[in-house]
Formats: structure tokens, C-alpha cells, sequence
């Protein structure tokens, strides 16, 4: 393991045992005792095989909706629109299994995952499309699209295509049961979560192993030094946002098709936003993505155990995965600070320090 | 306003409820886009404004309940404010730390926290913020309704010339113009450009809270978790639309409550149809105007040069 390998999870560790001290502090405020909502989250996450799967089936829509902000930032885009490209793709995917009704249901189930990346893909696609063309900034396009996707899915599940039998949560029709995504055997998970490993496996592959991968990390390093390359860095931009956004739209018909049986608003449960947070926490590598999406899978897995037995709100989740949030960014400031540690090519990382110091910056605030 | 009234006015019942709403709901987006507006003239972008929001419109009701003075509320949710804008700051002047993310940081904290800490003041009903009439003089019930102004409202207008005053005719505005146009034109003068950056933030953020506590304390009038819809973050796109001058702030921020006042105005008279779509008016608006105003090649007319994000 390369030396930088190893900052990296040292100071993610830090970081994360430091939000564990200030969210146990902000527990004990408010009046439960840490070290019990400690021992409830490891029992409602990993601390026995039933919820261990509830884990992992929490952590399959998140591997994919943390692409959708990995991919792109590795040209130095932050695209923060899953939320809105798993509504949609999930809505698309929805209604794709109901029109294909009758036809074998393993091409059913094909076009289903399909259509709903193709959808994702373009809903994300479009905010970089907006950003490559007309300068308009991915961030908050991507973010006013989750809204405008929220309204969507209302409209067509309160409006034209909903279920009259859905009389208190407004839906579609429920697809046919041979048209859901089944099990994987010997486990009660679905298959998102293959998608979800072969998504970071194929992510690792083009991002860090091949052409389009280099040049975008050109892109993301310098974009001025990319355009000098002739990378087609638009065409490149699209690209990405529209991979990042088809993963997330993917997740959106693993969620219909396995979980839900239809699209309706339980869509909506922020698996977009906890998404960013992976695909950040992981520093967008595709392979850590994995790790760091099984453990706030299982954060968000012991939320009902520290609502029961701690009598804590349902928002306790939200608050520890904003202190994560905070302190894993700030922990950033941390990289290249331990030089009194044994270097491998000292005189390059020295010129490399230097550059950082001197070059980065200006670099940064021209072109990001 | 009752539909059947408004029925009766017809389209006029539309364009009225669109201007009432320019009025009423445009507050929060004042209020949250001057803030940003002094935030970014430094230099800092600070997205996190839609969490200081959702904080101060708790934490306003919550101190309203617990103490019966909702003013005392409104400078408490603007302190809470400040805090997470002098936070952002902070953390902001850590070498290699990036706002926008930390702002993407502090909308998750800013909204977790306020939900954690409001579940006990989501039934009870607290004092309000007083509305001043200014509809005496008519006989009609929507006009009357419409004219019932806040005085947050009033400040907010009163703020945007004050604002775009202290940019251009004070020491301090210049300070921040050129720590916003050239960060090392403003260190070779002797200034400290992080300093004055967290100082910026952290008034932005005061603004941000300020008009949180309306959302709770006037308009819609209480606490739950679904009160803001990304109007904090409208507000940022909409600085760039304003071309960071707060006086088109003030233009911008009363269209983008017209176009929110769309979808229950057209439901107010019986139009029933896409009325989730009709919701989404602002958003899509705010779009629009990005892409209309936004350009691939060049910079904006007024963007501070050493703002990264706002292209």
C-alpha cells in the first residue's frame, strides 16, 4: 500500500473517530448516554446477520448514487443532483416495467435498468451540458433539478398514472411480480447490490485505468491545461455527468424494482444527498466508495433501533452525518502535514509540496 | 383567502395573489440573498445559507415559544446564523478546504441539527411576528389579506440600499470589494483576506437566519421539517442572476416570490391540474435565468473575479 494510501485512512479515521466523540457529546446533551447509542448503532448495523442485510441493503442504492458525484469530480465538476436522478430514473423504470408488461421478464427487467440509467443520465447529463455549453454552475443546477425531479414524480404518481387502489400513499401500478429484480441466493438482499459493486468495479476501471480516465484527470487538475491537450473537455464533461447520473438512475430502478414493487414517494428518502457524503468521504475513488458506503449504510440501518430504544428523534441520523460531513472536509487540511514521516521520492515530493503551496491555488481559483 | 372569493375576482384573483405573494413570500429570499451577496463580494461562496435558513426558522420559533417574544426570537435565529456563517469562515481559511463543499457540508448539518433540536416545537403554537395593515383604506377581503405586510419585509427592503451604500461609499465595502476582486492586491495593502472573508460570511449568515425566523414566525406562520424548500439555495442562484448588486437582489427576490405564489394562486381559483408542477415554478424560473444570464467564455458583468464557483 502506497504511502499516500496510507494518510488517507489514517486521517479519514481521525476524522471519523473525532465526529464520533462530538456527535457522543451532542447525544450525552441531550440526554442519552453515548456509550448505549454506541452499542445500539454496531447491534442495528452489523452486530447480527438480519441487520447486517438491512446494511447492505442500504449501502446498494448508495454505492450508485455516490458514483453520480465521484465520476463527475474527477474532472472538477461537483455534481450534486443523485437525489433527482434516482427519482427520475426510478419513475422511468416504473413506468417502462408497466408498458412492457407481457413480455419475458428478464427483458422486461433489462429495459427497466435501461431506461432508468439512460433517464438518470440525462437528468444529470443536462446540468452538465448546461455547464460545458453555457457556463452555468453544475452545483446549483444540479441541486434545483432534485427539486424539479420531487415534482415530477408527485405530479405522475398523484396525476396521470396513479393507481386508483393507492388510496393513502399515492403510486403507480405495482409491476408484475416476475418482473422484479429477485434475491441473491443464500442472502435476503437484492440484486442492487451487484450493481452497485459492478458499478464502482467498471468506475475504478475507467476512471483510473483508462484513456478517458487520464484525460479526465487532466481536466480536473487543469482545465486550460486540458483544452492545450485537445481533450474534447466538453464532450468529456457530458460524459461524466451523464455515467455519473445513469448509477444513480440505476439505483432508482433497483429501489422500484426490489423494494418498492412501484414508484411512489418512498423514493424520496435522501439516498442522493447521503450519496455526496460517500462519494466526499471517500475522496471519489471509486473502489473506497464500497467501504465508506457499507458504513453509512449501517448508520442509516440503526436509525429505528436509537429511535426505539434511546427514544432519540429520527433527525439524529442527519446530525451525525452532518458533523461526519464538516469534519471529514475540514480534515482535509491535514494532507501533506506529516513530512517528519519516512517519504518515498523525497526530492519530488518536495517539488511537489512546493507546487501545491505556490501553484495549486491560483491554478484552483482560475479554473475550478 | 377562501376560493370561492377569489373566484370571484377571476384572473384578477391571480395577478393579486401573484403580487401578495411577490410580498409575503419574498422575505426569506431577500433576507438570505443580501446575506450572500456580502458573502460572496469577498470572495467565498457560502451554499450552506439553505441550512442556516432551516436553523434560524427553528431556532426562532423555538426561542418565540419558550420566551412569548417573537422579535427576540428573530435576533436569536440571526446570532444562530451568525454562528454557522463565522463556522463556514473558519473552517473556510484551512489551507486546501473547499467552500462550496463545506457549504454541501453545513446544508446537511444546519438541517439535521435544526430537526433534531425541533421535534418539541412542532405542535405548539408560539407568538408571531406582527403584521402591519396597510390595506385599511379597502372594502375588498383579498386586498386587505394581501396588505397585511411584516415589518421584516420592510427592513429587507430598507437593507438592499443600505447594502449596495456600504459597498460602494465606505471604507469597509472597499475593503471587501477588493478582497473579493484581488486576494493578493488586498495582502500587499496589509489586509487579512481570511479575516475578512469570515467576517463577510458570518454577516451573510446573520441575514440568512434573520429571514429563517420569517419563515417560522409570519409566512407560512410555524415549525415543521418540510417549512423551507430550497429557497436558501434559490437565493444563491439568484445573487448571480442580481449580478451581485443588492438592489436587483431586492427586484429578484420579489419575482421569485411571484413565481412561487404561482401554484396555490392557480389552485385559490379552481385550477387543479399540475398544481405539483406549478410548484416548481422557481425552480425552474431559476434555471431559466441561469442559463439565460450565464455565459461558456467570459466572466459576468460584476462578479467578483476571485469568486471560483459562481460561473
Amino acid at each position: 500500500m502506497s504511502r499516500d494510501a496510507v494518510e488517507t485512512i489514517v486521517i479519514r479515521l481521525g476524522a471519523l473517530a473525532l465526529s464520533l466523540f462530538l456527535f457522543g457529546a451532542f447525544v450525552a446533551a441531550a440526554g442519552a448516554s453515548p456509550l448505549d447509542v454506541f452499542y445500539q448503532m454496531y447491534r442495528g448495523s452489523f452486530g447480527s446477520a438480519f441487520s447486517f442485510q438491512n446494511t447492505l441493503l442500504r449501502a446498494a442504492p448508495l454505492m450508485l448514487t455516490a458514483l453520480c458525484t465521484a465520476i463527475p469530480a474527477r474532472l472538477g465538476l461537483v455534481i450534486i443532483g443523485g437525489e433527482g436522478a434516482l427519482v427520475v430514473g426510478g419513475l422511468a423504470a416504473a413506468v417502462t416495467g408497466l408498458a412492457a408488461h407481457g413480455a419475458p421478464p428478464l427483458l422486461a427487467t433489462t429495459a427497466m435498468a435501461a431506461v432508468g440509467f439512460l433517464v438518470g443520465g440525462a437528468w444529470t447529463g443536462l446540468a452538465g451540458a448546461l455547464r460545458a455549453y453555457r457556463g452555468v454552475n453544475e452545483t446549483i443546477s444540479s441541486l434545483l433539478l432534485n427539486y424539479v425531479a420531487i415534482a415530477l414524480l408527485n405530479h405522475f404518481v398523484e396525476g396521470p398514472l396513479r393507481d386508483p387502489a393507492s388510496l393513502n400513499k399515492p403510486s403507480t401500478r405495482p409491476i408484475a411480480p416476475e418482473e422484479m429484480l429477485s434475491h441473491i441466493p443464500g442472502l435476503d438482499v437484492h440484486y442492487g447490490l451487484v450493481f452497485g459493486l459492478v458499478a464502482c468495479a467498471v468506475a475504478h476501471v475507467l476512471m483510473v485505468r483508462s484513456v478517458f480516465g487520464f484525460g479526465s484527470s487532466i481536466v480536473g487538475g487543469n482545465l486550460r491545461a486540458g483544452q492545450l491537450c485537445g481533450l474534447p473537455v466538453r464532450r468529456m464533461i457530458v460524459i461524466a455527468a451523464v455515467l455519473g447520473g445513469g448509477a444513480a438512475g440505476l439505483a432508482g430502478m433497483a429501489e422500484v424494482a426490489a423494494v418498492h414493487g412501484c414508484a411512489n414517494a418512498s423514493l424520496i428518502a435522501g439516498y442522493g444527498y447521503t450519496g455526496i457524503l460517500v462519494s466526499f468521504m471517500a475522496r471519489h475513488e471509486p473502489l473506497a466508495i464500497v467501504p465508506v458506503a457499507l458504513l453509512f449504510g449501517g448508520i442509516d440501518a440503526s436509525n429505528g433501533l436509537l429511535q426505539r430504544v434511546d427514544n432519540l428523534p429520527d433527525a439524529t441520523v442527519g446530525v451525525l452525518q452532518g458533523i461526519l460531513f464538516v469534519v471529514i472536509l475540514a480534515s482535509e487540511t491535514l494532507y501533506g502535514r506529516f513530512d517528519w514521516l519516512p517519504r518515498g521520492q523525497p526530492a519530488v515530493r518536495a517539488a511537489l509540496d512546493a507546487g501545491v503551496e505556490t501553484v495549486k491555488p491560483a491554478a484552483t481559483e482560475v479554473s475550478s | 383567502m377562501t376560493p370561492a372569493a377569489s373566484t370571484s375576482l377571476g384572473a384578477w384573483g391571480v395577478a393579486l395573489a401573484l403580487g401578495a405573494g411577490a410580498i409575503r413570500i419574498s422575505t426569506p429570499f431577500l433576507f438570505v440573498s443580501l446575506g450572500e451577496c456580502i458573502t460572496e463580494k469577498g470572495g467565498r461562496v457560502n451554499l450552506g445559507l439553505e441550512g442556516t435558513l432551516v436553523m434560524g426558522a427553528m431556532s426562532a420559533y423555538g426561542v418565540s415559544y419558550l420566551s412569548g417574544s417573537a422579535w427576540l426570537g428573530a435576533l436569536v435565529a440571526g446570532l444562530i446564523g451568525a454562528a454557522l456563517g463565522l463556522l463556514h469562515g473558519w473552517l473556510c481559511s484551512l489551507r486546501r478546504v473547499n467552500d462550496v463543499a463545506i457549504g454541501i457540508a453545513l446544508i446537511l448539518f444546519g438541517t439535521g441539527l435544526a430537526f433534531f433540536l425541533g421535534k418539541p416545537f412542532i405542535k405548539p403554537s408560539a407568538p408571531l411576528l406582527p403584521a402591519i395593515d396597510f390595506g385599511f383604506w379597502s372594502s375588498s377581503r383579498e386586498v386587505r389579506s394581501a396588505l397585511q405586510i411584516n415589518a421584516l419585509f420592510l427592513i429587507g427592503v430598507a437593507l438592499a440600499p443600505a447594502v449596495a451604500f456600504f459597498f460602494d461609499r465606505t471604507r469597509w465595502g472597499l475593503v471587501l470589494r477588493t478582497v473579493g476582486e484581488s486576494a493578493d492586491a488586498a495582502r500587499a495593502m496589509g489586509y487579512r483576506v481570511d479575516f475578512v472573508r469570515s467576517i463577510a460570511t458570518m454577516c451573510g449568515g446573520f441575514l440568512a437566519g434573520v429571514g429563517g425566523s420569517f419563515l417560522s414566525l409570519f409566512y407560512p406562520g410555524s415549525w415543521n421539517e418540510r417549512l423551507s424548500s430550497g429557497q436558501g439555495l434559490m437565493a444563491v442562484a439568484l445573487v448571480i442572476f442580481a449580478r451581485w448588486s443588492p438592489l436587483r437582489c431586492l427586484v429578484a427576490s420579489l419575482l421569485f416570490g411571484a413565481a412561487s405564489a404561482l401554484g396555490p394562486a392557480l389552485q385559490s381559483v379552481g385550477v387543479m391540474w399540475g398544481y405539483h408542477l406549478f410548484n416548481a415554478a422557481p425552480y425552474a424560473l431559476t434555471l431559466a435565468i441561469m442559463i439565460g444570464t450565464s455565459s461558456a467564455t467570459r466572466a459576468l458583468d460584476g462578479q467578483p473575479a476571485e469568486l471560483s464557483a459562481a460561473r
